[in-house]
Protein backbone atom coordinates (compact mmCIF):
# COMPACT_ATOMS: atom_id res chain seq x y z
CA UNK A 1 0.00 0.00 0.00
CA UNK A 2 1.19 3.13 -0.68
CA UNK A 3 -0.39 5.06 1.65
CA UNK A 4 -1.00 5.08 5.06
CA UNK A 5 -4.81 5.27 5.76
CA UNK A 6 -5.97 3.72 9.30
CA UNK A 7 -9.97 4.13 7.73
CA UNK A 8 -8.81 3.00 4.23
CA UNK A 9 -6.87 -0.02 5.62
CA UNK A 10 -10.25 -0.99 7.69
CA UNK A 11 -12.67 -0.64 4.52
CA UNK A 12 -10.52 -2.79 2.60
CA UNK A 13 -10.41 -5.55 5.23
CA UNK A 14 -14.04 -5.05 5.84
CA UNK A 15 -14.20 -5.16 1.76
CA UNK A 16 -12.47 -8.32 1.40
CA UNK A 17 -14.81 -9.96 4.88
CA UNK A 18 -17.87 -9.49 2.98
CA UNK A 19 -16.46 -11.35 -0.19
CA UNK A 20 -15.30 -14.32 1.61
CA UNK A 21 -18.72 -14.41 3.67
CA UNK A 22 -20.50 -14.49 0.17
CA UNK A 23 -18.37 -17.32 -0.92
CA UNK A 24 -18.58 -19.08 2.03
CA UNK A 25 -22.31 -18.37 3.15
CA UNK A 26 -23.64 -21.39 0.64
CA UNK A 27 -21.25 -23.72 1.57
CA UNK A 28 -22.02 -22.98 4.89
CA UNK A 29 -25.55 -23.94 5.09
CA UNK A 30 -24.87 -26.90 3.35
CA UNK A 31 -22.97 -27.83 6.32
CA UNK A 32 -25.08 -26.67 8.28
CA UNK A 33 -27.80 -28.64 6.43
CA UNK A 34 -26.28 -31.64 6.81
CA UNK A 35 -25.54 -32.19 10.55
CA UNK A 36 -29.35 -31.79 11.53
CA UNK A 37 -32.61 -33.70 10.49
CA UNK A 38 -34.76 -33.80 7.50
CA UNK A 39 -37.36 -32.85 9.78
CA UNK A 40 -35.77 -29.40 10.70
CA UNK A 41 -34.94 -28.71 6.93
CA UNK A 42 -38.67 -29.01 5.98
CA UNK A 43 -40.15 -27.18 9.12
CA UNK A 44 -38.85 -23.76 7.97
CA UNK A 45 -36.97 -21.30 8.71
CA UNK A 46 -33.45 -23.35 7.75
CA UNK A 47 -31.17 -23.27 10.64
CA UNK A 48 -28.50 -21.19 10.57
CA UNK A 49 -26.28 -23.54 13.17
CA UNK A 50 -24.88 -26.95 12.80
CA UNK A 51 -26.97 -29.84 14.89
CA UNK A 52 -26.15 -32.88 16.57
CA UNK A 53 -26.23 -35.55 13.83
CA UNK A 54 -23.06 -35.08 12.09
CA UNK A 55 -21.66 -38.32 12.78
CA UNK A 56 -24.99 -40.42 12.04
CA UNK A 57 -25.67 -38.30 8.65
CA UNK A 58 -22.00 -38.72 7.41
CA UNK A 59 -22.19 -42.06 8.32
CA UNK A 60 -25.40 -43.16 6.61
CA UNK A 61 -24.64 -41.28 3.12
CA UNK A 62 -21.16 -42.59 3.34
CA UNK A 63 -21.99 -46.39 4.15
CA UNK A 64 -25.91 -46.59 2.73
CA UNK A 65 -26.14 -43.80 0.76
CA UNK A 66 -29.01 -42.27 2.84
CA UNK A 67 -30.71 -43.41 6.05
CA UNK A 68 -32.25 -46.83 6.25
CA UNK A 69 -36.13 -45.54 6.30
CA UNK A 70 -35.53 -43.81 3.40
CA UNK A 71 -35.30 -45.88 0.21
CA UNK A 72 -33.09 -45.00 -2.37
CA UNK A 73 -32.06 -46.20 -5.71
CA UNK A 74 -28.47 -45.33 -4.97
CA UNK A 75 -25.49 -46.53 -4.28
CA UNK A 76 -23.20 -45.96 -1.06
CA UNK A 77 -21.77 -42.36 -1.65
CA UNK A 78 -18.11 -43.60 -0.68
CA UNK A 79 -18.37 -45.62 -4.09
CA UNK A 80 -19.16 -42.42 -6.19
CA UNK A 81 -16.23 -41.04 -4.75
CA UNK A 82 -14.07 -43.71 -5.53
CA UNK A 83 -15.60 -43.80 -9.36
CA UNK A 84 -14.89 -40.09 -8.88
CA UNK A 85 -11.40 -40.19 -8.30
CA UNK A 86 -10.92 -43.07 -10.54
CA UNK A 87 -11.90 -41.29 -13.53
CA UNK A 88 -10.25 -37.72 -12.63
CA UNK A 89 -6.89 -39.64 -11.88
CA UNK A 90 -7.42 -41.26 -15.24
CA UNK A 91 -8.10 -38.28 -17.12
CA UNK A 92 -5.15 -36.58 -15.37
CA UNK A 93 -2.66 -39.14 -15.95
CA UNK A 94 -3.65 -40.08 -19.21
CA UNK A 95 -3.66 -36.27 -20.34
CA UNK A 96 0.09 -35.70 -18.99
CA UNK A 97 1.33 -38.68 -20.66
CA UNK A 98 0.31 -38.27 -23.75
CA UNK A 99 0.92 -34.49 -23.81
CA UNK A 100 4.46 -35.13 -22.57
CA UNK A 101 4.97 -37.75 -25.40
CA UNK A 102 3.91 -35.85 -28.04
CA UNK A 103 5.35 -32.37 -27.29
CA UNK A 104 8.90 -34.55 -27.06
CA UNK A 105 8.34 -35.27 -30.61
CA UNK A 106 7.33 -31.93 -31.86
CA UNK A 107 9.92 -29.86 -30.18
CA UNK A 108 13.06 -32.33 -31.03
CA UNK A 109 11.96 -34.41 -33.88
CA UNK A 110 11.88 -33.84 -38.02
CA UNK A 111 9.32 -36.15 -38.60
CA UNK A 112 7.31 -36.70 -42.34
CA UNK A 113 3.56 -34.75 -41.51
CA UNK A 114 4.93 -32.65 -38.52
CA UNK A 115 3.13 -29.75 -39.26
CA UNK A 116 -0.23 -31.50 -39.93
CA UNK A 117 -0.23 -33.31 -37.35
CA UNK A 118 0.57 -30.04 -35.04
CA UNK A 119 -2.24 -28.50 -36.19
CA UNK A 120 -5.21 -31.56 -36.00
CA UNK A 121 -3.82 -31.40 -31.72
CA UNK A 122 -4.39 -27.57 -32.17
CA UNK A 123 -7.68 -27.58 -33.22
CA UNK A 124 -8.97 -30.22 -30.80
CA UNK A 125 -8.39 -26.50 -28.69
CA UNK A 126 -11.05 -25.07 -29.44
CA UNK A 127 -14.05 -27.87 -29.00
CA UNK A 128 -15.18 -29.15 -25.65
CA UNK A 129 -16.82 -32.38 -25.58
CA UNK A 130 -20.23 -30.59 -24.56
CA UNK A 131 -20.34 -29.82 -28.31
CA UNK A 132 -20.15 -33.06 -30.12
CA UNK A 133 -21.81 -35.39 -27.32
CA UNK A 134 -24.33 -37.02 -29.72
CA UNK A 135 -22.03 -38.34 -31.86
CA UNK A 136 -19.51 -39.05 -29.18
CA UNK A 137 -21.56 -40.96 -27.16
CA UNK A 138 -22.73 -43.09 -30.69
CA UNK A 139 -18.58 -44.04 -30.81
CA UNK A 140 -18.55 -44.51 -26.93
CA UNK A 141 -21.47 -47.00 -27.03
CA UNK A 142 -20.18 -48.43 -30.21
CA UNK A 143 -16.97 -49.06 -28.34
CA UNK A 144 -19.53 -51.25 -25.62
CA UNK A 145 -17.72 -48.30 -23.25
CA UNK A 146 -20.97 -47.14 -21.71
CA UNK A 147 -20.79 -48.16 -17.87
CA UNK A 148 -16.88 -48.36 -18.05
CA UNK A 149 -14.48 -46.58 -16.26
CA UNK A 150 -12.88 -46.11 -20.07
CA UNK A 151 -15.98 -44.56 -21.26
CA UNK A 152 -15.66 -41.92 -18.79
CA UNK A 153 -11.80 -41.48 -18.90
CA UNK A 154 -10.81 -41.72 -22.63
CA UNK A 155 -12.95 -39.02 -24.58
CA UNK A 156 -12.11 -36.43 -21.68
CA UNK A 157 -8.44 -36.75 -22.69
CA UNK A 158 -8.41 -35.44 -26.11
CA UNK A 159 -7.31 -32.34 -25.63
CA UNK A 160 -4.58 -30.23 -26.53
CA UNK A 161 -3.98 -27.78 -23.87
CA UNK A 162 -1.42 -29.98 -21.89
CA UNK A 163 0.33 -30.44 -25.53
CA UNK A 164 0.60 -26.67 -25.95
CA UNK A 165 1.88 -26.11 -22.26
CA UNK A 166 4.62 -28.96 -22.49
CA UNK A 167 5.43 -27.58 -26.11
CA UNK A 168 6.35 -24.04 -24.70
CA UNK A 169 8.18 -25.38 -21.61
CA UNK A 170 10.65 -27.49 -24.03
CA UNK A 171 11.03 -24.96 -26.07
CA UNK A 172 12.56 -22.87 -23.17
CA UNK A 173 15.07 -25.77 -22.31
CA UNK A 174 18.47 -24.71 -23.32
CA UNK A 175 20.22 -26.08 -26.44
CA UNK A 176 23.38 -27.15 -24.36
CA UNK A 177 21.55 -29.31 -22.35
CA UNK A 178 20.75 -31.42 -25.39
CA UNK A 179 24.33 -31.29 -27.03
CA UNK A 180 25.96 -31.97 -23.03
CA UNK A 181 23.07 -35.51 -23.02
CA UNK A 182 24.39 -36.19 -26.55
CA UNK A 183 28.18 -35.90 -25.96
CA UNK A 184 27.76 -38.19 -22.74
CA UNK A 185 26.30 -40.88 -25.18
CA UNK A 186 22.85 -40.22 -24.46
CA UNK A 187 19.56 -41.38 -26.99
CA UNK A 188 16.61 -39.55 -26.97
CA UNK A 189 14.66 -41.78 -24.67
CA UNK A 190 17.16 -41.51 -22.09
CA UNK A 191 17.27 -37.31 -22.26
CA UNK A 192 13.42 -37.75 -22.31
CA UNK A 193 13.58 -39.75 -19.17
CA UNK A 194 16.61 -38.61 -16.71
CA UNK A 195 16.51 -34.89 -18.50
CA UNK A 196 13.26 -33.72 -19.63
CA UNK A 197 11.12 -35.07 -17.45
CA UNK A 198 12.60 -33.78 -14.15
CA UNK A 199 12.89 -30.42 -15.16
CA UNK A 200 9.38 -30.43 -15.57
CA UNK A 201 7.98 -31.60 -12.55
CA UNK A 202 6.97 -27.89 -11.70
CA UNK A 203 4.72 -27.93 -14.74
CA UNK A 204 3.33 -31.26 -14.42
CA UNK A 205 2.57 -30.76 -10.81
CA UNK A 206 0.63 -27.52 -11.99
CA UNK A 207 -1.12 -29.29 -14.59
CA UNK A 208 -2.19 -32.18 -12.34
CA UNK A 209 -4.54 -29.77 -10.47
CA UNK A 210 -5.85 -28.19 -12.53
CA UNK A 211 -6.51 -31.54 -14.36
CA UNK A 212 -7.75 -33.02 -11.70
CA UNK A 213 -10.47 -30.67 -10.59
CA UNK A 214 -11.06 -30.82 -13.91
CA UNK A 215 -11.93 -34.40 -14.55
CA UNK A 216 -13.53 -34.65 -11.32
CA UNK A 217 -16.12 -32.06 -11.59
CA UNK A 218 -17.12 -33.43 -15.02
CA UNK A 219 -21.12 -33.54 -14.80
CA UNK A 220 -22.41 -33.81 -18.71
CA UNK A 221 -20.10 -36.67 -19.75
CA UNK A 222 -20.86 -39.29 -16.86
CA UNK A 223 -24.79 -38.12 -16.77
CA UNK A 224 -24.59 -39.00 -20.37
CA UNK A 225 -22.91 -42.63 -20.48
CA UNK A 226 -23.52 -43.98 -16.79
CA UNK A 227 -26.59 -45.93 -16.81
CA UNK A 228 -25.64 -47.97 -14.34
CA UNK A 229 -26.03 -46.72 -11.09
CA UNK A 230 -22.55 -48.11 -9.83
CA UNK A 231 -21.10 -46.48 -12.50
CA UNK A 232 -22.48 -42.84 -10.86
CA UNK A 233 -20.26 -40.15 -10.10
CA UNK A 234 -20.48 -38.20 -7.20
CA UNK A 235 -21.16 -34.60 -9.07
CA UNK A 236 -23.51 -36.58 -10.81
CA UNK A 237 -24.96 -38.68 -8.59
CA UNK A 238 -26.43 -35.68 -6.73
CA UNK A 239 -28.72 -34.61 -9.12
CA UNK A 240 -30.52 -38.24 -8.90
CA UNK A 241 -31.76 -37.31 -4.75
CA UNK A 242 -33.24 -34.04 -5.49
CA UNK A 243 -36.69 -34.82 -4.58
CA UNK A 244 -39.40 -33.99 -7.81
CA UNK A 245 -42.39 -33.61 -7.35
CA UNK A 246 -44.43 -34.93 -4.28
CA UNK A 247 -41.61 -36.40 -2.95
CA UNK A 248 -39.85 -34.62 0.20
CA UNK A 249 -36.25 -36.12 -0.41
CA UNK A 250 -33.54 -36.71 2.28
CA UNK A 251 -31.72 -33.05 2.31
CA UNK A 252 -28.91 -34.27 4.90
CA UNK A 253 -28.39 -36.90 2.76
CA UNK A 254 -27.70 -34.59 -0.73
CA UNK A 255 -26.21 -31.79 2.17
CA UNK A 256 -23.55 -34.58 3.51
CA UNK A 257 -23.15 -35.57 -0.17
CA UNK A 258 -22.02 -31.79 -1.74
CA UNK A 259 -20.13 -31.44 1.19
CA UNK A 260 -18.17 -34.51 0.67
CA UNK A 261 -17.84 -34.13 -3.03
CA UNK A 262 -15.92 -30.54 -2.40
CA UNK A 263 -13.65 -32.47 0.13
CA UNK A 264 -11.11 -33.66 -2.39
CA UNK A 265 -10.44 -30.68 -5.11
CA UNK A 266 -10.76 -28.40 -1.82
CA UNK A 267 -8.15 -30.00 -0.74
CA UNK A 268 -5.72 -30.24 -3.86
CA UNK A 269 -6.66 -26.75 -4.41
CA UNK A 270 -5.52 -25.08 -0.90
CA UNK A 271 -2.80 -27.54 -0.36
CA UNK A 272 -1.42 -27.22 -3.82
CA UNK A 273 -1.90 -23.40 -4.13
CA UNK A 274 1.50 -22.27 -5.35
CA UNK A 275 1.24 -25.09 -8.01
CA UNK A 276 -2.65 -24.34 -8.91
CA UNK A 277 -2.30 -20.82 -9.75
CA UNK A 278 0.76 -21.45 -12.08
CA UNK A 279 -1.14 -23.67 -13.84
CA UNK A 280 -4.23 -21.66 -13.97
CA UNK A 281 -2.19 -18.91 -15.21
CA UNK A 282 -0.65 -20.99 -17.76
CA UNK A 283 -3.02 -22.97 -19.17
CA UNK A 284 -5.99 -20.46 -19.76
CA UNK A 285 -8.27 -23.27 -20.63
CA UNK B 1 9.81 -23.17 -32.44
CA UNK B 2 13.08 -24.81 -34.08
CA UNK B 3 15.75 -26.28 -32.01
CA UNK B 4 19.22 -26.51 -33.07
CA UNK B 5 19.41 -30.11 -32.35
CA UNK B 6 16.98 -32.21 -33.38
CA UNK B 7 16.80 -36.25 -32.72
CA UNK B 8 17.35 -38.68 -35.69
CA UNK B 9 14.96 -40.87 -37.29
CA UNK B 10 11.27 -40.60 -37.68
CA UNK B 11 9.79 -43.75 -36.36
CA UNK B 12 10.03 -42.89 -32.88
CA UNK B 13 8.46 -39.31 -33.10
CA UNK B 14 5.39 -40.80 -34.91
CA UNK B 15 4.97 -43.38 -32.16
CA UNK B 16 5.39 -41.04 -29.73
CA UNK B 17 2.14 -38.86 -31.40
CA UNK B 18 0.34 -41.76 -31.92
CA UNK B 19 -1.25 -42.27 -28.44
CA UNK B 20 -2.73 -38.85 -28.89
CA UNK B 21 -3.94 -38.77 -32.81
CA UNK B 22 -5.84 -41.68 -32.13
CA UNK B 23 -7.55 -40.88 -28.83
CA UNK B 24 -8.26 -37.12 -31.37
CA UNK B 25 -9.05 -39.50 -34.02
CA UNK B 26 -11.68 -41.52 -32.45
CA UNK B 27 -13.11 -39.36 -29.31
CA UNK B 28 -13.08 -35.94 -31.39
CA UNK B 29 -12.63 -35.83 -35.62
CA UNK B 30 -15.09 -38.85 -36.19
CA UNK B 31 -17.52 -37.32 -34.17
CA UNK B 32 -17.19 -34.21 -35.43
CA UNK B 33 -17.19 -35.15 -38.85
CA UNK B 34 -20.28 -37.68 -37.88
CA UNK B 35 -22.29 -34.15 -36.66
CA UNK B 36 -21.47 -32.64 -39.28
CA UNK B 37 -22.83 -35.19 -42.43
CA UNK B 38 -25.73 -36.15 -39.31
CA UNK B 39 -26.88 -32.39 -40.13
CA UNK B 40 -28.05 -33.00 -43.44
CA UNK B 41 -29.67 -35.77 -43.25
CA UNK B 42 -33.29 -36.24 -41.70
CA UNK B 43 -33.46 -40.27 -39.90
CA UNK B 44 -37.03 -41.43 -39.96
CA UNK B 45 -39.12 -42.11 -36.49
CA UNK B 46 -37.84 -45.47 -36.41
CA UNK B 47 -33.83 -44.65 -36.58
CA UNK B 48 -34.03 -47.16 -39.66
CA UNK B 49 -32.60 -45.19 -42.25
CA UNK B 50 -32.35 -41.19 -43.27
CA UNK B 51 -33.11 -38.94 -45.80
CA UNK B 52 -30.38 -36.28 -47.28
CA UNK B 53 -32.49 -32.87 -46.52
CA UNK B 54 -29.28 -30.79 -47.41
CA UNK B 55 -29.63 -27.64 -45.44
CA UNK B 56 -33.26 -28.08 -44.33
CA UNK B 57 -31.96 -29.09 -40.53
CA UNK B 58 -30.70 -25.29 -41.04
CA UNK B 59 -33.39 -23.47 -42.34
CA UNK B 60 -35.76 -25.66 -40.06
CA UNK B 61 -33.75 -24.81 -36.73
CA UNK B 62 -33.43 -20.92 -37.50
CA UNK B 63 -37.46 -20.91 -38.29
CA UNK B 64 -37.81 -22.02 -35.08
CA UNK B 65 -38.59 -19.36 -32.24
CA UNK B 66 -37.15 -21.10 -29.24
CA UNK B 67 -33.70 -21.75 -31.22
CA UNK B 68 -33.59 -18.23 -32.03
CA UNK B 69 -34.40 -17.65 -28.34
CA UNK B 70 -31.73 -19.24 -27.05
CA UNK B 71 -29.35 -17.33 -29.00
CA UNK B 72 -30.42 -14.08 -26.61
CA UNK B 73 -30.74 -16.46 -23.65
CA UNK B 74 -27.33 -17.47 -24.48
CA UNK B 75 -25.73 -13.94 -25.17
CA UNK B 76 -27.49 -12.96 -21.63
CA UNK B 77 -26.72 -15.23 -19.73
CA UNK B 78 -22.74 -15.32 -21.17
CA UNK B 79 -22.47 -11.57 -20.85
CA UNK B 80 -23.82 -11.58 -17.53
CA UNK B 81 -21.74 -14.20 -15.99
CA UNK B 82 -18.85 -12.71 -17.62
CA UNK B 83 -19.30 -8.96 -16.30
CA UNK B 84 -20.43 -9.93 -12.70
CA UNK B 85 -17.82 -12.66 -12.12
CA UNK B 86 -15.03 -10.11 -13.31
CA UNK B 87 -16.15 -7.29 -11.58
CA UNK B 88 -16.29 -8.79 -8.32
CA UNK B 89 -13.26 -10.58 -8.76
CA UNK B 90 -11.60 -7.29 -10.24
CA UNK B 91 -13.01 -5.54 -7.13
CA UNK B 92 -11.52 -8.03 -4.62
CA UNK B 93 -7.98 -8.41 -6.65
CA UNK B 94 -8.01 -4.64 -6.10
CA UNK B 95 -7.99 -4.72 -2.39
CA UNK B 96 -6.41 -7.78 -1.87
CA UNK B 97 -3.75 -5.93 -3.85
CA UNK B 98 -3.43 -3.34 -1.25
CA UNK B 99 -2.45 -5.46 1.89
CA UNK B 100 1.46 -5.68 2.75
CA UNK B 101 0.17 -8.56 4.71
CA UNK B 102 -2.71 -10.36 4.72
CA UNK B 103 -3.27 -10.89 0.57
CA UNK B 104 -2.13 -14.74 0.38
CA UNK B 105 -4.60 -15.20 3.63
CA UNK B 106 -7.44 -13.91 2.05
CA UNK B 107 -6.23 -15.24 -1.38
CA UNK B 108 -6.56 -18.59 0.17
CA UNK B 109 -10.28 -18.17 1.30
CA UNK B 110 -11.63 -17.07 -2.17
CA UNK B 111 -10.28 -18.96 -4.46
CA UNK B 112 -11.21 -22.77 -3.42
CA UNK B 113 -15.24 -22.32 -5.25
CA UNK B 114 -12.96 -22.99 -8.14
CA UNK B 115 -12.65 -26.50 -7.06
CA UNK B 116 -16.44 -26.90 -6.24
CA UNK B 117 -18.21 -28.57 -8.97
CA UNK B 118 -20.39 -25.81 -11.05
CA UNK B 119 -23.23 -28.72 -10.89
CA UNK B 120 -22.48 -28.69 -7.03
CA UNK B 121 -22.67 -25.22 -6.50
CA UNK B 122 -25.73 -25.45 -8.46
CA UNK B 123 -27.71 -27.39 -6.06
CA UNK B 124 -26.76 -25.32 -3.17
CA UNK B 125 -28.00 -22.14 -5.21
CA UNK B 126 -31.04 -23.97 -5.82
CA UNK B 127 -31.77 -25.03 -2.35
CA UNK B 128 -31.59 -21.22 -1.07
CA UNK B 129 -34.28 -20.36 -3.47
CA UNK B 130 -36.42 -23.72 -2.48
CA UNK B 131 -39.99 -22.48 -2.57
CA UNK B 132 -41.43 -23.07 1.11
CA UNK B 133 -38.09 -24.60 2.35
CA UNK B 134 -34.98 -22.23 0.96
CA UNK B 135 -33.77 -20.18 3.88
CA UNK B 136 -34.10 -16.92 1.61
CA UNK B 137 -36.82 -17.93 -0.47
CA UNK B 138 -38.43 -18.55 3.10
CA UNK B 139 -37.34 -14.77 3.92
CA UNK B 140 -38.59 -13.15 1.01
CA UNK B 141 -41.81 -14.67 1.45
CA UNK B 142 -42.08 -13.29 4.88
CA UNK B 143 -41.32 -10.06 3.36
CA UNK B 144 -44.10 -10.91 1.24
CA UNK B 145 -42.60 -11.40 -2.14
CA UNK B 146 -43.32 -15.32 -3.85
CA UNK B 147 -40.13 -16.00 -5.31
CA UNK B 148 -40.79 -19.01 -7.17
CA UNK B 149 -37.89 -19.71 -10.28
CA UNK B 150 -39.88 -22.86 -11.25
CA UNK B 151 -42.65 -20.78 -12.44
CA UNK B 152 -40.75 -16.88 -13.38
CA UNK B 153 -38.24 -16.79 -16.04
CA UNK B 154 -36.86 -13.35 -14.90
CA UNK B 155 -36.01 -15.46 -11.60
CA UNK B 156 -34.85 -18.20 -13.00
CA UNK B 157 -32.45 -16.53 -15.17
CA UNK B 158 -31.13 -14.38 -12.10
CA UNK B 159 -30.60 -17.95 -10.17
CA UNK B 160 -28.52 -19.52 -13.05
CA UNK B 161 -26.75 -16.07 -13.56
CA UNK B 162 -25.59 -15.80 -9.80
CA UNK B 163 -24.71 -19.31 -8.74
CA UNK B 164 -22.64 -19.03 -11.64
CA UNK B 165 -20.58 -16.10 -11.44
CA UNK B 166 -20.37 -17.82 -8.00
CA UNK B 167 -18.15 -20.46 -9.00
CA UNK B 168 -16.25 -18.20 -11.32
CA UNK B 169 -15.31 -15.12 -9.30
CA UNK B 170 -12.19 -17.12 -8.05
CA UNK B 171 -10.87 -17.68 -11.80
CA UNK B 172 -10.65 -13.70 -12.44
CA UNK B 173 -10.10 -13.23 -9.15
CA UNK B 174 -6.65 -15.22 -9.39
CA UNK B 175 -5.92 -13.38 -12.98
CA UNK B 176 -6.49 -9.49 -11.99
CA UNK B 177 -4.70 -10.75 -8.62
CA UNK B 178 -1.64 -11.46 -10.51
CA UNK B 179 -1.91 -8.84 -13.24
CA UNK B 180 -2.06 -6.10 -10.68
CA UNK B 181 0.93 -7.82 -8.42
CA UNK B 182 3.05 -7.49 -11.94
CA UNK B 183 2.41 -3.75 -12.22
CA UNK B 184 5.61 -2.16 -10.73
CA UNK B 185 5.24 -0.44 -7.34
CA UNK B 186 7.56 2.37 -8.75
CA UNK B 187 5.18 3.61 -11.19
CA UNK B 188 2.39 3.57 -8.90
CA UNK B 189 4.59 5.72 -5.91
CA UNK B 190 5.45 8.15 -8.58
CA UNK B 191 1.57 8.82 -9.31
CA UNK B 192 1.13 8.92 -5.35
CA UNK B 193 4.24 11.45 -5.01
CA UNK B 194 2.65 13.73 -7.68
CA UNK B 195 -0.24 13.95 -5.39
CA UNK B 196 -2.98 10.98 -7.63
CA UNK B 197 -5.32 9.89 -5.05
CA UNK B 198 -6.24 5.99 -5.22
CA UNK B 199 -9.06 6.59 -7.42
CA UNK B 200 -7.00 8.55 -10.01
CA UNK B 201 -4.29 6.16 -9.76
CA UNK B 202 -6.52 3.39 -11.14
CA UNK B 203 -8.06 5.08 -13.17
CA UNK B 204 -5.28 6.24 -14.90
CA UNK B 205 -2.64 3.91 -14.47
CA UNK B 206 -3.75 0.46 -13.19
CA UNK B 207 -6.71 0.07 -15.63
CA UNK B 208 -5.08 0.98 -19.05
CA UNK B 209 -2.35 -1.68 -17.65
CA UNK B 210 -5.16 -4.53 -16.76
CA UNK B 211 -6.82 -3.85 -19.87
CA UNK B 212 -5.08 -6.81 -22.14
CA UNK B 213 -5.70 -9.54 -19.33
CA UNK B 214 -9.42 -7.87 -19.54
CA UNK B 215 -10.25 -8.76 -22.96
CA UNK B 216 -8.56 -11.89 -22.66
CA UNK B 217 -10.48 -12.83 -19.61
CA UNK B 218 -13.61 -11.68 -21.34
CA UNK B 219 -13.18 -14.41 -24.25
CA UNK B 220 -12.07 -17.08 -21.41
CA UNK B 221 -15.17 -16.10 -19.61
CA UNK B 222 -17.38 -16.00 -22.13
CA UNK B 223 -16.67 -19.59 -23.37
CA UNK B 224 -17.01 -20.42 -20.02
CA UNK B 225 -20.24 -19.22 -19.60
CA UNK B 226 -21.55 -21.37 -23.05
CA UNK B 227 -20.09 -24.87 -22.12
CA UNK B 228 -19.15 -25.11 -18.11
CA UNK B 229 -22.42 -24.29 -17.28
CA UNK B 230 -24.24 -26.65 -18.06
CA UNK B 231 -24.34 -28.49 -14.82
CA UNK B 232 -25.59 -24.95 -13.10
CA UNK B 233 -28.58 -25.27 -15.50
CA UNK B 234 -29.11 -28.42 -15.56
CA UNK B 235 -29.24 -29.02 -11.52
CA UNK B 236 -31.40 -25.39 -11.22
CA UNK B 237 -33.72 -24.76 -13.73
CA UNK B 238 -33.70 -27.66 -16.37
CA UNK B 239 -33.85 -25.85 -19.14
CA UNK B 240 -37.13 -23.86 -17.70
CA UNK B 241 -39.65 -22.47 -17.28
CA UNK B 242 -40.82 -22.25 -20.78
CA UNK B 243 -37.04 -22.61 -22.07
CA UNK B 244 -36.11 -19.29 -20.17
CA UNK B 245 -32.74 -21.20 -19.66
CA UNK B 246 -32.36 -22.78 -22.23
CA UNK B 247 -29.00 -21.81 -23.30
CA UNK B 248 -27.34 -23.28 -26.97
CA UNK B 249 -25.19 -26.29 -25.17
CA UNK B 250 -28.22 -27.11 -23.34
CA UNK B 251 -30.35 -27.49 -26.53
CA UNK B 252 -27.67 -29.61 -27.67
CA UNK B 253 -28.43 -32.34 -25.18
CA UNK B 254 -32.07 -31.36 -24.67
CA UNK B 255 -32.68 -32.24 -28.50
CA UNK B 256 -30.37 -34.61 -29.13
CA UNK B 257 -31.02 -37.10 -25.66
CA UNK B 258 -33.98 -36.14 -24.32
CA UNK B 259 -36.30 -34.84 -27.76
CA UNK B 260 -33.94 -37.52 -29.70
CA UNK B 261 -33.88 -35.17 -32.56
CA UNK B 262 -30.63 -36.04 -33.88
CA UNK B 263 -31.08 -34.07 -36.68
CA UNK B 264 -31.66 -31.22 -35.52
CA UNK B 265 -29.03 -31.60 -32.87
CA UNK B 266 -26.52 -32.63 -35.04
CA UNK B 267 -27.26 -29.64 -37.04
CA UNK B 268 -27.18 -27.32 -33.30
CA UNK B 269 -23.63 -28.94 -32.72
CA UNK B 270 -22.57 -27.65 -36.68
CA UNK B 271 -23.47 -24.09 -35.70
CA UNK B 272 -22.03 -24.16 -31.92
CA UNK B 273 -19.10 -25.42 -33.57
CA UNK B 274 -18.61 -22.47 -36.14
CA UNK B 275 -19.12 -20.17 -32.84
CA UNK B 276 -17.04 -21.36 -31.03
CA UNK B 277 -14.34 -21.45 -34.34
CA UNK B 278 -15.07 -17.64 -34.50
CA UNK B 279 -14.58 -16.85 -30.93
CA UNK B 280 -11.36 -18.76 -31.12
CA UNK B 281 -10.12 -16.86 -33.91
CA UNK B 282 -11.00 -13.58 -32.31
CA UNK B 283 -9.13 -14.67 -29.56
CA UNK B 284 -5.86 -15.53 -31.33
CA UNK B 285 -6.62 -12.23 -33.73
CA UNK B 286 -7.23 -9.56 -31.08
CA UNK B 287 -5.91 -10.63 -28.51
CA UNK B 288 -2.34 -11.68 -27.07
CA UNK B 289 -3.48 -15.23 -26.20
CA UNK B 290 -0.53 -15.97 -23.79
CA UNK B 291 -0.20 -12.65 -21.14
CA UNK B 292 3.11 -12.99 -19.23
CA UNK B 293 3.54 -11.77 -16.12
Amino acid sequence: MVEKKQAGYWLTHLGLIIGVLFIFFPVWLAFVGSTVTNDDILQPPFPVLPGPHFIENYKNTLLYGGPEDYVYNHIPIVKMLINSTIMALGITIGKIIISLLSAFAFVYFKFPFRRTFFWLIFITLMLPVEVRIVPTYEVVANLNMLNSYSGLILPLIASATATFLFRQFFLTVPNEMIEAARMDGAGPIQFFKDILIPISRTNIAALFVIMFVYGFNQYLWPLLITTDTSMQTIVMGIKFMIPTGDDFGHWPTIFSTAILSMIPTVLIVIGMQKFFVKGLLESDK
Amino acid sequence: MEKRVIFKGWWLPLLLVSPQLIISAVFFFYPSGEAIWNSLFLPDPFGLKSEFVGIDNFTFLFGDPYYRASFITTAIFSISVSVLSMGLGLYFAVLADRLIKGAGVYQTLLIWPYAVAPAVAGVLWMFMFNGRIGLVSWYLGLLGYDWNHALHSGEAMSLVIVASTWSRVSYNFIFFLAGLQAIPKSIIEAAAIDGAKFWKRFRTIVFPLLSPISFFLLVVNIVYAFFETFGVIHTITSGGPEQATTTLVYKVYADGFVGQDLGSSAAQSVILLICVGLLTVFQFKYIERKVHY
